[in-house]
Parts: C-alpha cells; sequence; structure tokens
C-alpha cells in the first residue's frame, strides 16, 4: 500500500507529488530530502524512516521515485512498483530525463491516477492504460531518424544501414498513432556479463545475465513469433543439436509469451504490447562459452627514481570482425599519488589521473578483436613504499561490445502475424554491456 | 515556496479562465488550465481560483476534465463550501454513457476527501457497484473503503459489506481484488475479512487471472487462513508452487510468506520452500535495478539464519561488482561471511582482500572487519592478511584493521601473539578515536609482550591536553594502569603525570572521576588493584559458540517480506558475524570497561572463596593466579536419562538439606553450589535457542518450562573432564537448575559452598567497587539496569565427586552463555 508517491530531481525540486491516502503532510518532501542530502555520498539507503512514515526510493534516469508506506508492506512489491512506473514514464514520456518528467507532468498525474487508486495498484499494463491515457506526450526534442549525430550504443557502425540508431526506441509510445506511420518493432538482446580475472589469468568469476525485450510502436500486432538458435539449451546436462551448443543454466519468461513451439523448435510466442516489455530472461553462471574477451598482462614496479611504472598490455580475445567500444579501462593507483606521464600505442587512446578517485582512467574509444594495445604509465607517487605496489590495481574494465551476445543466444527469425500492411520495420538488436569486468593485477 | 509574484500570475490565470473567448475554444481552454496546474505544480498558491475551476469542469473534453480534477482534489480540503458546486457536476458525470467519464467522476468524487459531502456521495456508490463497466465496479469497490476511513465512527453498513462480499465473485479480476482490500479496510476492527475454506478456494482458483499486484494483494490475504485438514494444505501447497519460483519478484516473496505461515507446524517442508526460491532470489541479486538486487540481498540474509549452508555453492554470486553502490557491497560480504567453508575460504578471502583498498572508506573497512569475521575461524590466514594491510599505512585501514584485530583477540586469544607483533609501529598512522582506543585496549590487555608500549603511552600522555576524545582518555587511563601492573618501572613516571592531569586539569567528569577511582585504588595497595584491574581474559573454551546455531524458520518468517530486513543499519561497518555472541556481550567498548571489572571480580570472588572452602588456604594472589583456569573439557557422555537424573538430583536435595543440619565432612565426594547470575533476561529465550547455546557448550538441557512462564526453570546436566596438575583425567557429573521467579530480588550474592568468611570478603569488594564505579556512565547505566529490571537467575548446582575447581570452571562457563543469549535477545 501506497500512501504518498513523489518524484525529485537530483537537486530536489520536487516533480510530481501525488497523496493516495491523505494520512501525511506534503511536508515529507522535505523531511526525506533533508535525510538524503544529510548523509555522506550519494548512495542512500534505499529505505529510511522517520516516525511511522517508512521511504522507499530507488533512482532511475537521475531522480528520486519516492514512495512513502508502512512498515509492513512489501519491499518487493514496492520497488518492483516504482522501478516498473519508471518504465511506464519512459514509455510513455520517450524518455526518462528530468526535463521529460517536467514537460510531461499532466501525463504523468494521468497515468499515476490510472494505475494507483487509494494507495493500491490497479494495473500497470501498458494494454490496459492505453484505454485511458488521453493526453499526448511531449517530446523535449521532435523525433527524427536523420539524427545520426547522437550514434552510440546501437549504432557503432552507422555505414551499414541495416543498424537502428540508439535512440530509435526513445521516442513516446502514442505517437505511432497519430503519426501514423512507423509500425516498427525493436527486439533487443541485452547481455551484462560481470568477470573477475585473477592476477595468473584464470578466470575466477564469470556471469552472464541477459534479457531479451521487445519495444513494439505497432498498433495492431495480435501475434509475434521469436525464434532463438535451435540450439539453445537449458541447465547443466541438455543439449540440442549438433551445432556449438548455446547453454544457460536458468530462463524465466514473461508470463504473456506462450511457450508451446519452445521446447520442440525454441520459438517463443506473444501479443506484444506497446511500449517495451523483457520478453524472457536468462543467467548464466560460472563459465563462458568462449574465452573472456579481454586479458591484461600488467608489469609493475618501481624504478630507480622512486616513480611507479606500470606497462600494462591489454588483448582482446573478440572474434576478429568484433569490436569493443567505449572501452574505459580504471586502474587505481596508490593514495599520494601526484602526477603521471604516458606512452600510448595509438593516438586515438587517452588516458589521465584522475586524483578524486585515485585512479588512471584509460579510455579506448574502439578495440578491435584479435589485436592488442598497451600503454606505459609513469606516476609520481612521493614516498612510494613496496607495500604500496599493494594499493595497485584490480583494473576495471567498462565496456560494450554491439551486436554480440557472449552466451551465443541469436534471434533466428522473427514473424508478425498478421502480416502488417505497409513498412512495418522489425529490428533485431544485440548489445553485451560489461557489468563488471574486474582484472587483477 | 510560494512565488513573489504568485498575485500576478493568479491574477492573469484568473482573467484567462474567465475569458469567453477561451472558453468557447477548447483547445485554449485546455490550455489554460494547463497552465493553472503547471503553476500548482511549482508550488504556487493557485487555491483563489478553485470557483474558476469548478466551472472548467463542466466540459466535454476528458483530459481537461482530468486536470479539473486533480486541480479540485488538491485544494478541496481549503474550501469545502465550494466542493459543494462541484458535486453536482459529478453526479451528472456518474450518468455519464462512457464508464471512462462514470470512473472518473466517481473516483474523483471520493477523492475530494471531505466528510461533509458523504451523504452524496452514497448514492452513486451504490449505483456503481452494479455498473455493467468493470472499471466503474473497480473505482466503486475502493470508493467505500475512502468513505468509511473518512468517517471512522460511523457504522458499517451491512448492505455494503455483503454486497463487497458478492463482488468477490465479480469476473473481473481487479475488482475482486479491491473487494478484498475494501473489507480489509472496512472491516479493521474485526480483523478483516473472513477468510473461510470457500472464499479461500475460491480466490486461490481465480489467482492465475490476476496480475502481479493483485496476485501478492491474495497471497497477503491468504495469510490468516488455516487449512483444516493436512490433505487440504498440500493441495494448497502445492497450487502455489508454480508462483513459488516465479520470475516476479513480489510474488515469488508473496508466496513464500505464505507458505512459511502455513507450514509453521512443518518445519520441513518450510525448509524445502525456501531451497525452491534459491533460483529466483539469485536471479533477484542480479536484476538490473540496484534496489531490486539490495532487497533479495536482504532477504537472503534472513534464509541464511535457518539454512546456513543454503547458498554456499552459489558464493561468487556474492562477489561485488565494481561499480555496486556501497550498501550492496557490504551487504554482500555479509553474506560472504556466512558461506565461508573449507573449500571456498581462499577465494572468498582473496576477493575481500581486494575490497580492502576501495576508494570509499567505508566498504575498505566493512571488508576488514569482514576478513575479521572469517578470523574467527580462519585466523592464520586472515592475520596475515591483516597484518599486510598494516603496510599500506593508510588512517582508514589501519584504524580498521587493529579494530578488527581486538575483536578478533578478544574470541581467538591464539592469535595474541601475531596481533602483538603487528602492533609495533602502527601507532603513527592512527588518527581517528575508534582506532586508538582499539590500540589502547590491546596495549592494556598485551602490554608485557609489547616492547614499545611504554613509548607509545608517553607519546599519548603528553599529547593528552590536545586530545579531544573522551574515550580515548578514559581507554588511556585504564591501559596507563593496567600497564602500570605489569611494568611499573617503565610506567610509574607517566601514570603519575596522567593521574596528575586527570585530577586536577581534566574538565570531563567521567574521566576525572576514573582518574579519581584509579588514585584511591593505587593508595588501597597493589594487590587490590590487581585484582579490581587484572580482568578476565575471554575463554578459549568459548570458541564454538562462534558457529552461529541454525534458527528456526519462525524465528524471522513475520518478519519476511516487509521493510524491517533492509532497514537494520546499511552504512554499518561491522560484520554479521557481530550478531555473534561474543561480540555483543563482550564487545570492549571504552566505557563498559568498569562493568567488564565488576563482572570479572565477582568471578575471582567466587574463585577465591571456593578455593577456601576446598582448604586448600591459597593466599588470594595464588588464588588469582589459579584463575587462568587449567584446561576444562565438559562432555555429554555418558548420557543421563531424565529418571537417573531425577534420582540424583532428590538425592542431592535430600543430601544438601541433612548438610544443613549436620555437618557437611561426610559429604566428601559431591558439592553443591548455589549462585545468582545477575542480568539475564534469560527467561524469554525460546527453549530451542537456549538449547542449542548451551549444547554447543557441551551442556544437556534435559527439560524446561515454556518461556514467560513463573516460575521458570531449566534442568541441565554435563560431564567435566579435568586435568589436575598431570594426574589422571578426572571426570565429575554436574547437575543444575536454573530457576527464575521473576521477582525483582535484592541483589544479593551468596556463594553457598562452605565457609562464611568467604561470603564477607566478596561482599566488601562488591561494595568497594560499585563506590568508585558508580559515577562513571558506564557505572550509571549498570547501576539504573539493575534497579528497574534486575533480574536474577538461581542456579543450583550440584557436583558427583567434589571438585571445585572444575564446578567454578563449569560456572563460569555458564554464566557466559547465558549472559551471551541474553545479551543476544536484547
Amino acid at each position: 500500500m501506497i500512501s504518498q508517491l513523489f518524484i525529485l530531481s537530483s537537486k530536489g525540486d520536487n516533480l510530481i507529488y501525488k497523496d493516495f491516502r491523505g494520512e501525511a503532510g506534503s511536508d515529507v518532501i522535505n523531511v526525506f530530502y533533508e535525510k538524503v542530502t544529510a548523509l555522506p555520498g550519494d548512495q542512500p539507503p534505499v529505505v529510511m524512516n522517520h516516525g511511522d512514515l517508512h521511504f522507499v526510493h530507488v533512482r532511475q534516469g537521475g531522480l528520486y521515485w519516492v514512495a512513502t508506506t508502512t512498515a509492513d508492506s512489501s519491499p518487493f512489491s514496492i520497488i518492483e512498483f516504482l522501478n516498473r512506473l519508471a518504465s511506464l514514464v519512459k514509455d510513455y514520456c520517450g524518455d526518462l530525463t528530468e526535463k521529460a518528467v517536467q514537460m510531461n507532468f499532466a501525463l504523468i498525474y494521468e497515468l499515476l491516477d490510472e494505475v494507483v487508486d487509494y494507495g493500491y495498484v490497479q494495473s500497470m499494463s501498458s494494454d490496459v492504460l492505453k484505454n485511458f491515457i488521453q493526453t499526448e506526450a511531449v517530446s523535449p526534442r521532435p523525433f527524427s531518424l536523420f539524427q545520426l549525430s547522437n550514434v552510440g550504443l546501437f549504432g557503432a557502425e552507422t555505414q551499414q544501414s541495416k543498424v537502428a540508431p540508439s535512440s530509435a526506441a526513445s521516442r513516446p509510445i502514442q505517437s505511432s498513432r497519430e503519426q501514423g506511420g512507423k509500425s516498427e518493432i525493436f527486439v533487443d538482446v541485452i547481455e551484462r556479463m560481470s568477470v573477475v580475472i585473477g592476477s595468473n589469468g584464470v578466470l575466477m568469476k564469470a556471469d552472464v545475465e541477459g534479457e531479451i525485450k521487445v519495444k513494439c510502436y505497432m498498433p495492431n500486432c495480435s501475434e509475434m513469433r521469436i525464434g532463438l538458435n535451435e540450439e539453445f539449451s537449458i541447465g547443466k546436462s541438455q543439449l540440442r543439436g549438433y551445432g556449438a551448443a548455446v547453454r544457460v543454466d536458468e530462463v524465466s519468461f514473461h508470463q504473456a509469451v506462450k511457450l508451446d513451439e519452445f521446447d520442440s523448435s525454441r520459438i517463443l510466442r506473444l501479443s506484444p504490447s506497446q511500449g517495451e516489455q523483457t520478453v524472457m530472461q536468462y543467467q548464466l553462471s560460472d563459465v563462458l562459452p568462449s574465452a573472456p574477451p579481454f586479458r591484461l598482462f600488467p608489469t609493475i614496479e618501481r624504478d630507480s627514481g622512486g616513480k611507479l611504472l606500470m606497462y600494462l598490455k591489454l588483448r582482446c580475445d573478440l572474434p576478429p570482425k568484433s569490436a569493443a567500444i567505449n572501452l574505459c579501462a580504471s586502474i587505481p593507483v596508490p593514495k599520494g599519488s601526484v602526477s603521471m606521464s604516458l606512452e600510448l600505442s595509438s593516438p586515438d587512446q587517452s588516458a589521465e589521473l584522475k586524483l578524486q578517485s585515485r585512479s588512471i582512467e584509460w579510455t579506448i574509444p574502439r578495440f578491435p578483436g584479435g589485436t592488442q594495445l598497451s600503454a606505459l604509465f609513469k606516476v609520481e607517487v612521493p614516498g612510494l613504499s613496496p607495500s604500496s605496489l599493494m594499493e595497485v590495481g584490480p583494473m576495471v574494465l567498462n565496456f560494450e561490445l554491439p551486436k554480440l551476445t557472449v552466451s551465443g543466444l541469436q534471434v533466428r527469425f522473427l514473424r508478425l502475424s498478421p502480416v502488417q500492411p505497409g513498412p512495418a520495420q522489425r529490428w533485431v538488436r544485440y548489445v553485451t554491456h560489461s557489468d563488471s569486468y574486474i582484472l587483477r593485477i | 515556496m510560494p512565488y513573489l509574484g504568485s498575485e500576478d500570475t493568479e491574477r492573469e490565470l484568473r482573467r484567462a479562465l474567465c475569458n469567453p473567448h477561451i472558453q468557447s475554444d477548447p483547445l485554449r481552454y485546455r490550455n489554460t488550465v494547463l497552465k493553472v496546474l503547471r503553476a500548482m505544480s511549482q508550488g504556487v498558491d493557485v487555491s483563489g481560483l478553485f470557483s474558476e475551476m469548478v466551472k472548467a469542469c463542466a466540459t466535454v473534453d476528458i483530459v481537461q476534465k482530468k486536470l479539473v480534477y486533480v486541480f479540485l482534489c488538491s485544494y478541496a480540503a481549503l474550501n469545502p463550501e465550494l466542493s459543494l458546486l462541484v458535486i453536482n457536476t459529478l453526479r451528472k458525470d456518474c450518468q455519464d454513457p462512457n464508464p471512462m467519464v462514470r470512473s472518473l467522476a466517481l473516483r474523483n468524487m471520493t477523492n475530494l476527501r471531505l466528510s461533509s459531502l458523504v451523504e452524496y456521495v452514497e448514492q452513486p456508490l451504490t449505483a456503481g457497484l452494479r455498473d455493467r463497466a468493470a472499471c466503474v465496479r473497480r473505482v466503486a469497490v475502493l470508493g467505500w473503503a475512502k468513505i468509511h476511513n473518512l468517517q471512522p465512527n460511523s457504522e458499517t453498513d451491512a448492505a455494503v459489506v455483503n454486497e463487497l462480499y458478492t463482488l468477490l465473485r465479480d469476473p473481473d479480476p481487479v475488482v475482486m481484488v479491491n473487494c478484498l482490500r475494501a473489507l480489509e479496510e472496512i472491516l479493521k476492527e474485526e480483523g478483516g475479512v473472513a477468510i473461510n475454506k470457500p472464499i479461500t478456494h475460491h480466490l486461490l482458483n481465480r489467482l492465475k487471472e490476476c496480475d502481479v499486484w493483485g496476485q501478492c494483494e491474495v497471497l497477503r490475504v491468504l495469510q490468516r487462513y488455516r487449512p483444516q485438514t493436512e490433505d487440504e494444505l498440500f493441495d494448497i501447497l502445492s497450487l502455489l508452487d508454480a508462483s513459488l519460483v516465479s520470475p516476479h519478484p513480489p510474488v515469488m516473496a508473496a508466496t513464500l510468506s505464505l507458505f512459511l505461515g502455513l507450514c509453521s507446524a512443518l518445519p520441513a517442508v518450510g525448509l524445502a520452500a525456501l531451497e525452491r526460491v534459491r533460483a529466483p532470489l539469485l536471479t533477484a541479486c542480479g536484476s538490473p535495478s540496484r534496489e531490486m538486487r539490495l532487497t533479495a540481498l536482504c532477504h537472503i540474509q534472513l534464509l541464511l539464519r535457518s539454512l546456513p549452508g543454503l547458498m554456499g555453492a552459489h558464493y561468487k554470486r556474492f562477489f561485488c561488482g565494481y561499480a555496486e553502490p556501497a550498501y550492496i557491497k557490504q551487504r554482500k560480504m555479509q553474506v560472504l561471511v556466512e558461506l565461508v567453508n573449507d573449500d571456498n575460504v581462499a577465494m572468498i578471502l582473496d576477493e575481500l582482500r581486494g575490497y580492502c583498498t576501495d576508494v570509499n572508506t567505508d566498504t575498505a573497512q566493512a571488508a576488514i572487519s569482514a576478513i575479521g569475521g572469517i578470523g574467527r575461524s580462519y585466523s592464520d590466514r586472515c592475520l596475515e592478511i591483516l597484518t599486510g594491510l598494516l603496510g599500506l599505512k593508510q588512517e582508514h585501514i589501519t584504524s580498521a584493521v587493529v579494530q578488527t584485530m581486538r575483536d578478533l583477540v578478544w574470541v581467538c586469544p591464539q592469535c595474541s601473539d601475531t596481533v602483538c607483533e603487528a602492533l609495533e609501529g602502527c601507532e603513527d598512522t592512527l588518527q581517528d578515536s575508534q582506532g586508538r582506543q582499539a590500540l589502547l585496549w590491546l596495549l592494556a590487555v598485551y602490554g608485557e609482550r609489547v616492547s614499545s608500549a611504554p613509548y607509545t603511552l608517553e607519546v599519548f600522555i603528553d599529547g593528552v591536553r590536545s586530545e579531544t576524545s573522551v574515550g580515548v582518555k578514559m581507554e588511556l587511563l585504564t591501559t596507563t594502569m593496567r600497564l602500570f601492573l605489569c611494568r611499573p618501572a617503565e610506567t610509574q613516571d607517566m601514570l603519575g603525570r596522567l593521574l596528575h592531569y586527570c585530577i586536577e586539569e581534566e574538565t570531563d567528569m567521567c574521566v576525572r572521576d576514573q582518574g579519581h577511582l584509579y588514585y584511591r585504588l593505587l593508595h588501597r595497595g597493589i594487590e587490590e588493584t590487581q585484582k579490581v584491574l587484572q580482568g578476565r581474559r575471554s575463554d578459549p573454551s568459548l570458541g564454538v559458540l562462534i558457529g552461529r546455531p541454525a534458527e528456526p524458520v519462525s524465528q524471522w518468517a513475520c518478519s519476511f517480506n516487509t521493510l524491517d530486513p533492509l532497514k537494520q543499519g546499511p552504512v554499518e561497518t561491522e560484520p554479521p558475524s557481530r550478531g555473534s555472541p561474543e561480540h555483543v556481550t563482550f564487545d570492549p567498548k571504552p566505557n563498559t570497561d568498569l562493568s567488564e571489572t565488576l563482572d570479572c571480580s565477582q568471578i575471582v570472588k567466587l574463585h577465591s572463596a571456593s578455593d577456601r572452602a576446598s582448604g586448600c588456604s591459597d593466599s588470594s594472589a595464588e588464588g588469582l593466579a589459579s584463575s587462568v583456569a587449567p584446561p576444562l573439557s565438559l562432555s555429554l557422555t555418558p548420557v543421563l536419562s531424565p529418571e537417573e537424573f531425577e534420582r540424583l538430583w532428590l538425592q542431592r536435595q535430600d543430601l544438601h538439606t541433612e548438610q544443613d543440619a549436620e555437618k557437611r565432612e561426610e559429604e566428601e565426594d559431591c558439592a553443591c553450589l548455589v549462585e545468582h547470575i545477575r542480568g539475564p533476561a534469560i527467561a524469554h529465550c525460546s527453549p530451542q535457542s537456549l538449547q542449542a547455546a548451551m549444547q554447543l557448550v557441551n551442556i544437556q538441557t534435559l527439560a524446561f518450562t515454556p518461556p514467560h512462564t513463573l516460575p521458570w526453570r531449566v534442568y541441565l546436566f554435563t560431564h567435566t573432564q579435568h586435568t589436575h596438575s598431570g594426574n589422571a583425567p578426572h571426570s565429575t557429573l554436574i547437575v543444575g537448575e536454573l530457576l527464575y521467579t521473576g521477582e525483582a530480588n535484592r541483589r544479593v550474592r551468596l556463594v553457598k559452598t562452605g565457609s562464611d568468611d568467604g561470603v564477607l570478603v566478596e561482599g566488601s569488594e562488591e561494595e568497594h567497587v560499585r563506590e568508585g564505579g558508580d559515577p562513571t556512565p558506564a557505572g550509571l547505566r549498570e547501576s539504573a539496569r539493575e534497579n528497574g529490571e534486575e533480574e536474577e537467575v538461581k542456579v543450583t548446582l550440584k557436583q558427583q565427586p567434589r571438585d571445585d575447581s572444575a564446578l567454578k570452571g563449569f560456572l563460569s562457563i555458564l554464566t557466559t552463555v547465558l549472559h551471551t543469549l541474553s545479551s543476544e535477545r536484547a
């Protein structure tokens, strides 16, 4: 049961406030913000209480989504509700920023009115809601497919006409209806990998969490069929097909997915509702089907002048046709580091010493598979002691692998029925993110 | 906050709203209303526009209607009279052919929250319950709950309640769930909606139709249902099995909660359910939403209390991601400490060591104390890491390491050598008061083994004038005193200076009083001082208590799926093993120093008294020396049957009474001891935890009264095995009774082992210490607690054959266990 709900910007501006039950005053916003700002760091606890009033909040899009409730309510439900609300707002407003929320406040009030009554969640499915929501979204900037300047996530290689720009799917779902054109559907396979590689190069931990998301802008699509790899197998024992098996440990599906063809031919059937839906989630633990994408060969020593010398060789073991983009490596350096000189193996890389987080940030815009990069950092650390070398490392990598899934999961085909009249565009996009990729030194 | 120009804004908006040209153009009218709302959400007070907005409400444009309603609901409370005007429009809208308009009107009519309007609302609400459109029925059902809460004193209309019960069979699942919600609120005084067998089965059958939120609600309400037969119970459980592994964490949690409630009488089924939810919980732990991750982690911690092995194989899932927020990292470390076993200890320690140099100091310190927590079972490896960390010479790391070492040494005295070596030279790095207190405490206890201890202290004493922390000063006093006892030549001069400073210059009352106390104590002579200060060391035989026994599920089932598990201080830097007994009981906080000494003297007294009784008339100094008890072990074999126990107990009872009448020489083969143990609120402990704790130290409880009954008794027995200075092992049988009568007994402690002068000696000591101790905050707190809710458990022990040192050893173990238990409860 939710007593009040409010959305605050990161600076504490009140964007949306709705009191469902009239049990507490609106000063709770200030109480909440004072509590958040009184704490050091920017990571306030998820649950805070002020007397009998309990605040539960999530951070999405740089905003605080806060619900007040009683002590005995389920944290799972409330957090899921807040997350779902954020994604609904994203669906309806096209984007999840302070500006978008501010401009669409009337729409969000309308949404809240339909979603929650007297603190009880009524319905959050976009299928039901689309009948009730009348206000139109205001986009902060008009959407245009030709706006290719902000190519990021999915669109690393824009010379290939088959790639949709990353912003393609961030537009209000309702606009499809009025603008008449553009019936599109996006199927995104997104994987997040968390890997730890020991200092001896041994893979110590490898987890992959993946999901298939469908974002639908088609007003009249009654059924779609997504075909996955035939060799897709679940669990340790099961093996299918003759090709390289694509194996995951656990799978869960959205409740609307019909699985009658899944066992025989790995086909998911569903009738997509407008907006974004997570159709399938899966996990793979402890093993990777292929070699981990990056290996590090470090040499770290003190030179005669008392400087810290770090010679780092980073190898990318992806297939030669793929590449990692926006790679950012951060290496902690000893406390008290003052300055750094560096040599990098190619001009497009850059590196700098961040004193705030006492680490070196080494950025590589593009790192093709099968290649190797190296860097030499000389760090000036006054009073460097041998034990300070312990403070160096581990190296953390952040990167994206576009058009690649580590698990090997592929979408074989995507069929819509009834056959869509006019130009229906179907996009299948793959991306792997590094959730946490740690290379011990 | 109101804008400065709010009046201008309001005037302008009013003019626009009244402008007939705007009113005739729907789009412009709507935009004006939108402007009003924008002003409202920006904090401008636009309540003056209420009557204009009421007019704007009468429109065919649904968007405009919705906007106006948002406005009206916010300001209705300020304008109860004007709100009457809205009612007409709203009632008219309730007749509208469009169901959306009807539901909108009905919802906002009830959202105005004006009790004066209730009479106008009831009729449309009654009609709404029978509306054709489900969306209107949904609103109407909840509307009754709103009205009921507006007039809490009014009687509930039986007809409405009946109608709501009928609507539980509504074809629309949301209407059904809303009926449950409304009935829960309306019938709150009667304990909520009646959950009988037909309703339960109806709800269970329709569970599949509901969405996530509806399912959670139904599952929550069903928790009150008690199946009549076991068959029915298992039918329900198998029906719910699919929801238990639901991919939606809220449904999974609600189902597990229901399972645990239903299976409270069948613990095995409950544990099986915990196994089932392992996979979905682990999935939730890897959810993209970090808040969801945290929730899952906190609940995994609950589960681990009952099934410590549940996640053993999946420990890698709890390794921290680089970008995770500190609160998740700390929780994960807490879980990791719980999961340590022989196979994974190397991996986990390796991982934790990586976190020790984290940029976030809280995370680093949490990692260090997590290593300390593991150190209780794997001390060598952990100490190696901890001493290595000292080499980094960083303030926050050194401080955390020293504190961790202090906590570790307290439970694992065998680590003291390594710790003493490591302590040399780390005083320069320590800056914060917590770390310095820990260092001082370690120096106090192991001062004779750290060669540089006097020099370290000298630095502290020289700087005492600029010292700001009271805790450090108090600790410094105690340490200097203790060090003086073992290294008088080096410390005498600085002790003098310190005492002089504390008594003459110090402004803080506590420090000054403690200075006075020590000063007077020294006047009583060195032996007295030693008695008070040479505290008891932690008892190595208690090492086994570290492993926490698995708790029954019922201990935490009620807080499962509530906000409680998430609440307990997420920024704590202490590992989860902080719940482990010693840590809580004996956490050597600076201020408890004195009370600790009190406890010690009690045991020492017991020693000397019983020593005398046994006829070996040691001097008290020797008695002290022997207080480092010779190895004593307890065992449960041979097992004593209850009948045997009863026979022994009653036989001893007779002897005991006879013995009072006669001389006591006859009884050379058995001893009897009555002791009062202060403090423990032990009688409120659950029998399970008492039994588990006792079994850990090899004491068998034979029988006990249920908790919270008076008088409360526990019968127990054990065998002691005791090596008497090279003799063959000598074993005795101890049978005992714990009795708690519930009266706040006067604080009289008697040791009835025989000679009366033992009692006298101890009495005077006790008074002496107390006299000095009272003014300190610790003393005050202690005495307040004693006077307020002091409870004493009377312990009667009988031993055969007689062996006083074994008996007193046993008593000290028993006391510690009881204190541990009671403080764990506290």
